[in-house]
């Protein structure tokens, strides 16, 4: 049991993989072995890396001790701006690649103005998901850009693999989530992220660039969200500009589920994945179970409760021993 | 006459409107500790921000070993071979302890322009190996801060400071939120620096401690040096008056 606990300080996404399994088995005995098969999953697995990928980055920019609010908006406004540029006939790759500067300028705004001003960021970034949106809706003249059909977005959205069961969205996320993993877990980079959000004067005084550590974070989180909504929109093939509306508060649902702390300094990339799935797990089976699908919200709102209740409960209890022991 | 390890001359620092050092002039000489005592807002901590890089003076010099250096961040201070050792915020409670040990100063499996992948074996056998040599046991390298006690945590910071080969440690209130036994062992810690060749300044607000090991005694009073003399021609009633 001890043992349990100490495992438990070191790695906080565990609660978040026993809930997963829990549910997991819930959900699969409640459908009738629905949940499980091919079919569902492959269903499940193609949204997962469009909240999943926002997830990530606000995961790790948590873990740096700030905030960023502005994911949603972000999430419409670079598809948006790639359907428009690419209808003023600007090629896909270099229309991709300027959306994705438009949500690292984004980014960096959200970053600059936090550290220059020495405000707190969700105050920037909520500001900012206004300003977004807004700027949104007006490029758009509020009537969704059409997207050219001709687009290479099965880069994005194609069904392939044995018996076409996931998407290359899929593979992309898998490939971000992994190399985001190993930046925080296993580089010096990762290292500084987590000092920089645990405990900014140590890390400040130990010559961190604290300052550019943080920046860099802003922006990796606003260059997913609009990564993120981007494959959104390949998928749904409408780049409406209401999309990503309330992200936000999921994508940190889902890192608090995953063990993250709002307080920084503690978290890692494979709980917000954890997180992520377990919002799309509840969404899938409470259809699945024939549950109004009206209790979604409710059902994400109290396990973001019982996790964060749950996880200080844990770490509590860990020290407790640890003093003792 | 003895060249003075560190030699700070006329220094100035302004906060805005504040005169926080008004030319101070301090040489602290090698192998010795010298103890700074002063109220709050004497101006200690300014001294030694600037000293360990966190700051920059507004006016006035530093030498070291007889050559002008200029420091201007933390990570010049340490080159300098300056390492310091903060009350509370040394390390990060939610770090490991291998990864406090190198924070900022990891070693890396290869990297580009700075950036690159940890060697978490070297770091934690490193790590563990420091520990021991300042005489302190735990149970992993992989522990992490928040799960020790306030001294085993300034045992880490003391631990990373000499495992970086520190020639001027500086000590920031060490012992503020420690037990009587383990403020015992930090300033036995203390008196045993300059055995180890390293010179010492000990930062506190306890004149016992400064007198118990220090050898020499520097008060400071309204941003300004009003006092300074070896331990063993003062004692503690006149280093009260002076403050």
């Amino acid at each position: 049991m001890r043992k349990l606990f100490r495992v438990y300080l070191e790695k906080p996404e565990l609660a978040g993989i026993a809930l997963l399994v829990l549910l997991t088995v819930i959900f699969e005995i409640r459908s009738d072995g629905v949940f499980l098969s091919a079919e569902n999953l492959r269903g499940m697995l193609g949204l997962l890396p469009e909240v999943g990928l926002v997830s990530i980055g606000v995961t790790v920019l948590m873990i740096c001790g700030e905030f960023d609010l502005s994911v949603g908006s972000m999430f419409a406004l670079m598809p948006v701006s790639v359907a428009l540029m690419t209808n003023q006939g600007i090629p896909f790759i270099p229309a991709m690649l300027l959306g994705l500067a438009i949500a690292a300028a984004v980014g960096f705004a959200n970053g600059f103005i936090t550290l220059t001003f020495n405000i707190p960021s969700f105050i920037t970034t909520l500001g900012m998901l206004f300003i977004v949106r807004s700027l949104t809706v007006v490029i758009t003249g509020g009537f969704p850009p059409l997207l050219s059909g001709d687009l290479p977005i099965g880069v994005f959205t194609q069904f392939v693999g044995p018996g076409g069961m996931i998407r290359t969205s899929f593979i992309w996320f898998v490939v971000l989530a992994v190399i985001a993993g190993a930046m925080l877990g296993s580089t010096n980079f990762g290292n500084w992220i987590r000092a920089t959000g645990g405990l900014f004067d140590a890390a400040a005084a130990m010559g961190v660039p604290v300052w550019r550590v943080k920046m860099i974070c802003f922006v990796m989180c606003s260059m997913l969200a609009g990564f993120g909504g981007t494959i959104q929109v390949f998928r749904l093939g409408a780049p409406l500009p209401s999309i990503g509306d309330g992200l936000e508060l999921q994508a940190v649902a889902a890192a608090v589920i995953g063990g993250t702390a709002l307080t920084g300094g503690v978290g890692t990339v494979l709980g917000a994945v954890v997180g992520a799935l377990l919002i799309r797990v509840i969404d899938n089976g409470l259809v699945l179970s024939q549950v109004d699908a009206n209790w979604f919200k409710c059902a994400v709102g109290a396990l973001t409760i019982f996790a964060v209740v749950a996880n200080s409960w844990l770490r509590w209890t860990a020290r407790r021993i640890k003093v003792e022991g | 006459m003895v060249t003075p390890f560190i030699s700070v001359r006329n220094l100035h620092k302004w906060y805005s409107s504040v005169h926080a050092l008004k030319g101070v002039n301090l040489n602290v000489f090698p192998g010795e500790v010298c103890g700074l005592v002063g109220d709050n807002g004497a101006g200690k901590s300014t001294l030694i921000k600037i000293l360990s890089g966190v700051h920059r003076p507004d006016r006035g010099e530093i030498w070291m070993g007889g050559r002008q250096v200029k420091i201007t961040s933390p990570k010049a201070a340490m080159k300098l071979g300056i390492e310091t050792i903060y009350q509370d915020n040394s390390v990060v409670p939610t770090m490991s302890i291998a990864r406090n040990m190198f924070l900022g100063r990891e070693p890396l499996r290869f990297a580009i322009s700075g950036l690159g992948l940890l060697n978490h074996q070297h770091m934690r056998d490193e790590a563990m190996q420091a520990i021991g040599d300042v005489d302190l046991h735990v149970r992993s390298p992989d522990a992490l801060l928040s799960e020790l006690s306030g001294g085993q945590r300034q045992g880490v910071a003391i631990a990373r400071a000499m495992h970086f080969k520190s020639r001027v440690l500086i000590l920031d209130e060490p012992t503020n939120h420690l037990s009587v036994k383990e403020t015992a062992k930090v300033l036995g810690f203390v008196r045993s620096l300059p055995a180890q060749g390293v010179t010492g300044i000990l930062i506190s607000h306890n004149l016992h401690h400064v007198f118990e090991s220090c050898d020499r005694i520097v008060a400071m009073a309204r941003g300004e040096i009003v006092f300074d003399k070896p331990v063993g021609e003062t004692n503690v009633d006149e280093v009260s008056d002076a403050l």
